[in-house]
């Protein structure tokens, strides 16, 4: 006896089996990532007033990124209703952009995240703070230079929002006054820690389904020859998931980069 | 009934109790095991009965039907009953006097407890009764409490380890907390349990009702030697003797913290 | 015309059996060794391979148990025989050995202990109860041929070797296995500088996804895959406690594992999730930046915990609730309650996490919350149990081994039950956190009582799997001295709780017994009195004898496989529809999809020819019709 309902659907739960399976897939990981909410939301809440980080993000970029993902999500959708009317030329042609705008939505995760390890916070033996991106830290030589700015206490720091407009300058810190010198790692406060860990399971999560739509479209497409329909639901079943993906980006958004 | 209850304390094996708030823990769990021992003998028996009745060779032919009638569900319902009854009337009410109702301040012995591992330390307000203030941005290497030094309160405050000492038949209002891993301050006689978590302070209260020394137990694993953190005691004096220690420690340690 | 339906598909495997052989044949090309033992997408052997993987296991929690009893009862004493073992095992250039002399150190004694929770749950009891009862008997009892997504069970069981592979290998490392309790709280987790918890938590994270991949497909396929006429109420109620014990596993690992993925980043990256601002370790502050949470990773833990707990003992229970009705010859009472019951456990058992941190410092109004939702999940229990106890009634008892051990299932799970009202309360809780009370606790839920019923399940479908019966004798031994031995063990330990004898205490109490009675001058009040100390050593005898009364088990098992009791396809006279099928069922499971007429526990309906209505028997209008192929021994 084979196995049923892998292509049609079960005339009682009006599903093929593929369908439940991703739906109950993707139930956990709405707690998955349910979790690392919490944990945001927690952290937040109990962080010493003030010390929440505000406008560290570079809010171009991610709006960038977020128009990439919702144009991602519907060119997936575009390749699933090309297969379902059965023109395998345009299926090939919106996943390639899928595949595309995955590539350009890491790349600038990517230019996101060597920004952040760029940026140095230098706490100075005079007690002042110079913040700002290196520009040299070559460690034959007895300075480092960062272009930023001097600031007074760690809390002048955390909110940025209203501070676009100040002057960068290029300033360089004799090795001899650094107190100590952290760049902005997952380590350097709690934000950055959530910030990191959610955006990298999320670029992980990214990268999985691209895997998945890569395979679809270069050798899995062999599938579409023998058996049309269930290559189709192949493309629903990940698209599902590519939704899902978009849709935790869509909170990570505002959360990370706007409030 | 209270010569009933200290019966089945035995029965139970309760170590002494030593608290008046203490009292109301042990009550509810002999009235626990109350219900938990008529639910097991009475089950047990049905289930010995049932058993024997109904082997094969007692009873060749099973009855489809089997039990007919609806007891079960009064049992049920009744477990629940009692279930609720105990939450409510009992347990609520005695929580929310273990946490809410605190006794005031200005008649009880505060202390603040800082577990380490693998030791306590305990820190009194001196003469002045009030602590000075503690901020956990003034933590360093050198002022591990955080301690504000430009507060003059803070100055007559005086530290002990492992040796907390406090009057009998007065509420003592203990603030938990650890400065590196989670420990749990456990003092058995005195009924009192309470996780000490490094960044929260939390307050327990107790009333000793009799002079003598009391083991602290750490009742969480802390790391290797959580078995060995076993040096701390509660010794509760009469409020005579408690007056002579609180004027020689002042005498000894003014406020210095490493 | 309808009775010809009847026969065409009635009885229809053992007719088409031969034929059945050869098609698959055909199709498979013989596939050798190894894709058909190791990399196997076959329910079947992925159920087995999972079993023995877990009984593994279980040996081995067994073991570490047997270490940490020694030390309990004797602390810092050489261990007879295995000391000089252990001391070889860990030996490392450089640095100290724990097992010195073959003295197991605190640190080890931490180790095991941690590693003992772990191993049981993780490793043992979910990988038995769960993936290999779930994967062997699932399909065959709705009447599927295989599970859904055959490749995705292979890769759950390779998550779950790997898993346990790491897990393993993490206590031959430099400095050992993980040891801050299998609860790993930070932020001593993230304090200990060895490598074991970096381990544990890698390991964690390959557990967490093969049960995420598992429970997917058990959904999935009971869902799916019910044969036809296998409406919901008819399914078997093993079958439900399956069901919801995957939703369990679904929807309450990945926050846990989104902790892992946490305390991961704090162990690696040096974030700081879990730890608070201003620690201090060994007199300096710590170098993380601070502001995090250690109760932050209790509340994830617990809220994977708790609902774990549910679904160490739903499987159990469903195990122990289909030998009842096959053995008492008749019905379960209140099937439907046992649905609901089921699914309230479910659901509730989401919301009462919490229970598990009365003493970190809690409100009025959070503790009644979770105090109630303790309350109320425990009726539900009480439902299950009556329900099953009054199925009893009117039975026509057969005691053998499986029943056996499904019986002692029900008034050892009742001991651990109630025993979890007074931990319920938080004002009793007080006394009775963390010591021994607790401990008896739960393990008189998962070892005499979720062991058990794990021990009838395989007594009971090991003639399913093999074609033969393990040895009914050696069945009884192994059960009355595993019934009295556990006993021995865990009873004693509610009256060491009950005087405040403390859990995870790598001297068994001796330290504190010792600060008390001598060292402090004998004065002080209280402690832990020499009688409740000298219980360790009757409780070690104990421990010893129920390894010892295991070995029956594990003999017998190997043994059985080729010199049990030959048997027919349904020795036990079983409606299930795994009984109907040849035995060991093919590849496929099933000629066709069978057809489901009846719910599951039709016995002894009056009338009928035998004391047992198969359900896919079909429907007749007379007594007289077909005859049904009993495979009478
Ligand atoms: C299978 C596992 C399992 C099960 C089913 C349960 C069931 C229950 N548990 Fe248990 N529990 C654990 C495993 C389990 N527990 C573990 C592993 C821990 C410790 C974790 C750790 O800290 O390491 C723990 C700890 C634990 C605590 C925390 C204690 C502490 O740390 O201080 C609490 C507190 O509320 C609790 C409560 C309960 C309750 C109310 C139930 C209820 O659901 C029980 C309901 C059942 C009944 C009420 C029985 C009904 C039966 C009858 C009425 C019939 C009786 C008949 C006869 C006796 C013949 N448990
Ligand atoms: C499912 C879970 C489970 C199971 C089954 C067990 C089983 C047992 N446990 Fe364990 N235990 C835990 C879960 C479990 N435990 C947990 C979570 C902790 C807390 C850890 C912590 O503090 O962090 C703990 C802690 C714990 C302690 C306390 C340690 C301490 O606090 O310092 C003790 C002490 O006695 C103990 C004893 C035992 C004993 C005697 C058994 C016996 O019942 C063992 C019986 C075992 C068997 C009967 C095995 C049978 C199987 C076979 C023989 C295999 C056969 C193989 C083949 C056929 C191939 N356990
Ligand atoms: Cu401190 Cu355990
Ligand atoms: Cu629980």
């Amino acid at each position: 006896m084979e196995i049923p309902y892998t292509v049609e659907a079960r005339p009682d739960t009006g599903l093929y089996n593929a369908k439940v399976g991703i739906w109950l897939f993707l139930a956990s990981e709405v707690m998955l990532f349910g979790g690392l909410f919490s944990a945001y939301v927690l952290l937040r809440v109990g962080a010493e007033p003030g010390t929440w980080p505000h406008g560290w993000q570079n809010i171009v970029l991610g709006t960038i990124n977020t128009i990439v993902l919702a144009l991602s999500a519907i060119t997936t959708l575009m390749a699933w209703v090309a297969c379902k009317v059965r023109e395998f030329g345009k299926f090939k042609f919106f996943h390639a952009c899928t595949l595309l705008l995955a590539l350009t939505f890491l790349c600038i995760k990517f230019v996101e995240y060597s920004e952040h390890l760029n940026h140095y916070e230098i706490k100075l033996t005079d007690g002042r703070i110079a913040d700002g991106d290196m520009v040299s830290n070559d460690p034959a030589q007895d300075h480092v230079v960062i272009k930023g700015r001097f600031d007074k206490t760690e809390m002048d720091l955390y909110d940025l929002r209203a501070q676009k407009e100040i002057s960068e300058t290029e300033i360089t810190i004799p090795r001899s006054q650094i107190e100590s010198m952290d760049n902005y790692g997952p380590w350097h406060n709690n934000y950055l820690a959530l910030y990191y860990t959610l955006t990298g399971l999320h670029a992980m999560h990214i990268l999985g389904g691209s895997i998945v739509i890569g395979y679809l479209w270069g050798p899995g497409r062999k599938l579409w020859k023998k058996d049309p329909e269930r290559f189709t639901n192949r493309v629903e079943v990940s698209g599902l998931f590519w939704h899902f993906v978009d849709l935790v980006w869509i909170f990570l958004f505002p959360v990370l980069y706007l409030t | 009934m209270t010569a009933f209850k200290a019966l089945w304390a035995k029965i139970l094996g309760m170590p002494p109790l030593a608290s008046s708030n203490g009292q109301d823990v042990d009550d509810l769990i002999i009235y626990m095991h109350w219900l938990m021992a008529i639910l097991f003998i009475g089950w047990i028996l049905y289930f010995g009965y049932a058993v024997w009745r109904f082997q094969k060779k007692r009873h060749p032919k099973a009855d489809y039907h089997g039990v007919r009638n609806h007891a079960s569900s009064y049992i049920e319902v009744s477990v629940a009953l009692t279930e609720l009854i105990l939450l409510f009337v009992v347990a609520v009410p005695l929580w929310s006097k273990a946490v809410d109702k605190f006794p005031p301040f200005d008649q009880s012995t505060v202390v603040q407890v800082v577990a380490q591992q693998y030791a306590w330390n305990f820190r009194y307000p001196g003469p002045d009764g009030a602590f000075g203030k503690q901020d956990m941005r003034f933590v360093s290497n050198t002022n591990l409490f955080g301690i504000d030094p430009s507060d003059p309160k803070g100055n007559d405050d005086f530290q002990t380890l492992n040796d907390l000492r406090v009057p009998i038949n007065k509420p003592v209002i203990l603030f938990v907390s650890s400065k590196d891993v989670i420990h749990s301050l456990k003092i058995i006689s005195m009924r009192v349990c309470q996780d000490a978590i490094p960044g929260l302070r939390i307050p327990v209260w107790f009333t000793p009702t009799q002079i003598g020394r009391y083991q602290i137990n750490c009742a969480q694993l802390c790391g290797p030697s959580h078995s060995a953190m076993t040096g701390g005691y509660l010794t509760v004096l009469s409020q005579a003797d408690y007056d002579k220690w609180l004027q020689s420690q002042v005498k000894v340690s003014p406020s210095s913290f490493e | 015309m309808i009775m010809d339906a009847h026969v065409e598909q009635f009885p229809p495997y053992r007719k088409h059996d031969a034929h059945a052989h050869d098609d698959h044949g055909h199709e498979h090309h013989d596939p050798g060794f190894w894709a058909k033992y190791v990399f196997s997408t076959d329910h079947k052997v992925i159920g087995i391979q999972y079993g023995i993987t877990a009984l593994s296991f279980l040996f081995f929690g067994l073991m570490l148990m047997l270490l940490m009893r020694w030390q309990i009862a004797h602390p810092y004493k050489p261990v007879p025989f295995f000391g000089h073992i252990l001391e070889l095992l860990f030996q490392h250039p450089g640095i100290p050995n724990p097992a010195a002399g073959g003295v197991i150190s605190s640190d080890l004694y931490n180790s095991f202990g941690a590693m003992h929770g772990t191993i049981m749950v993780f490793l043992g009891i979910v990988p038995l109860a769960f993936a290999a009862f779930g994967n062997y008997v699932v399909p065959l009892m709705i009447g599927a041929p295989d599970m859904v997504f055959p490749r995705v069970n292979m890769a759950s069981y390779q998550a779950y070797f790997l898993g346990g592979l790491v897990m393993f290998v993490s206590f031959f490392i430099p400095g050992g296995a993980a040891q801050a309790g299998w609860t790993s709280y930070s932020p001593l987790a993230t304090s200990i500088p060895t490598h074991g918890q970096l381990f544990w938590i890698i390991g964690m994270i390959l557990l967490i996804s093969s049960s995420l991949l598992g429970a997917v497909n058990f959904i999935a396929t009971i869902i799916q895959l019910r044969a036809p006429g296998m409406t919901w109420m008819r399914l078997p109620w093993f079958v439900w406690t399956q069901f919801i014990t995957a939703f369990l596993l679904l929807l309450a690992f990945p926050p846990l594992e989104a902790a892992a993925v946490m305390q991961l980043m704090d162990n690696v990256a040096h974030t700081s999730f879990f730890l608070p601002t201003g620690l201090a370790v060994g007199g300096h502050l710590a170098n993380v930046s601070g502001g995090g949470s250690p109760l932050l990773w209790q509340h994830l833990f617990w809220f994977l915990g708790h609902p774990e707990v549910y679904v160490l003992i739903l499987p159990a229970m469903g195990i122990v609730c289909e030998i009842i009705a096959n053995n008492t010859r008749k019905p379960i009472w209140g099937y439907k309650a046992l649905v609901y019951s089921v699914l309230a456990i479910g659901f509730l058992s989401m919301i009462v996490w919490a229970h598990h941190m009365y003493m970190t410092g809690m409100g009025t109004i959070i503790s009644t919350f979770f105090q109630l939702t303790t309350m109320i999940i425990s009726i539900p229990s009480v439902i299950i149990l009556t329900c099953l106890f009054l199925s009893l009634w009117g039975g026509s008892i057969r005691t053998n081994t499986p029943m056996l051990f499904a019986l002692a299932f029900l008034p050892m799970f009742g001991i651990g039950g109630l025993t979890g009202l007074p931990l319920g309360f938080n004002v009793s809780d007080i006394h009775l956190h963390d010591t021994y009370y607790v401990i008896a606790h739960f393990h008189y839920v998962v070892a005499p009582g979720t062991i058990f019923g794990l021990f009838a399940g395989v007594y009971y479908w090991y003639p399913k799997m093999t074609g033969r019966k393990m040895n009914e004798f050696w069945g009884r031994i192994h059960f009355w001295c595993s019934l009295i031995f556990m006993n021995l063990v865990f009873m004693p330990m509610f009256s060491q709780g009950m005087a405040g004898m403390l859990r995870r205490m790598a001297d068994g109490g001796a330290n504190y017994s010792a600060a008390v009675n001598s060292r402090a001058g004998g004065d002080v009040i209280g402690g832990l009195s020499p009688f409740i100390m000298s219980l360790h050593t009757p409780i070690l005898w104990a421990a010893v004898c129920l390894g010892i009364a295991q070995i029956p088990f594990i003999i017998n098992f190997f043994w059985s496989i080729s010199h049990g009791e030959k048997v027919g396809d349904n020795p036990w006279e079983s409606t299930t529809l795994e009984w109907q099928t040849p035995t060991p069922p093919p590849h496929g499971n099933f000629d066709h999809s069978p057809h489901v007429y009846r719910g599951p526990y039709e016995y002894s309906v009056p009338g009928h020819s035998t004391d047992f209505t198969p359900q896919n028997e079909p429907e007749v209008s007379t007594p007289a019709s077909p005859k049904i192929p009993t495979t009478a021994h």
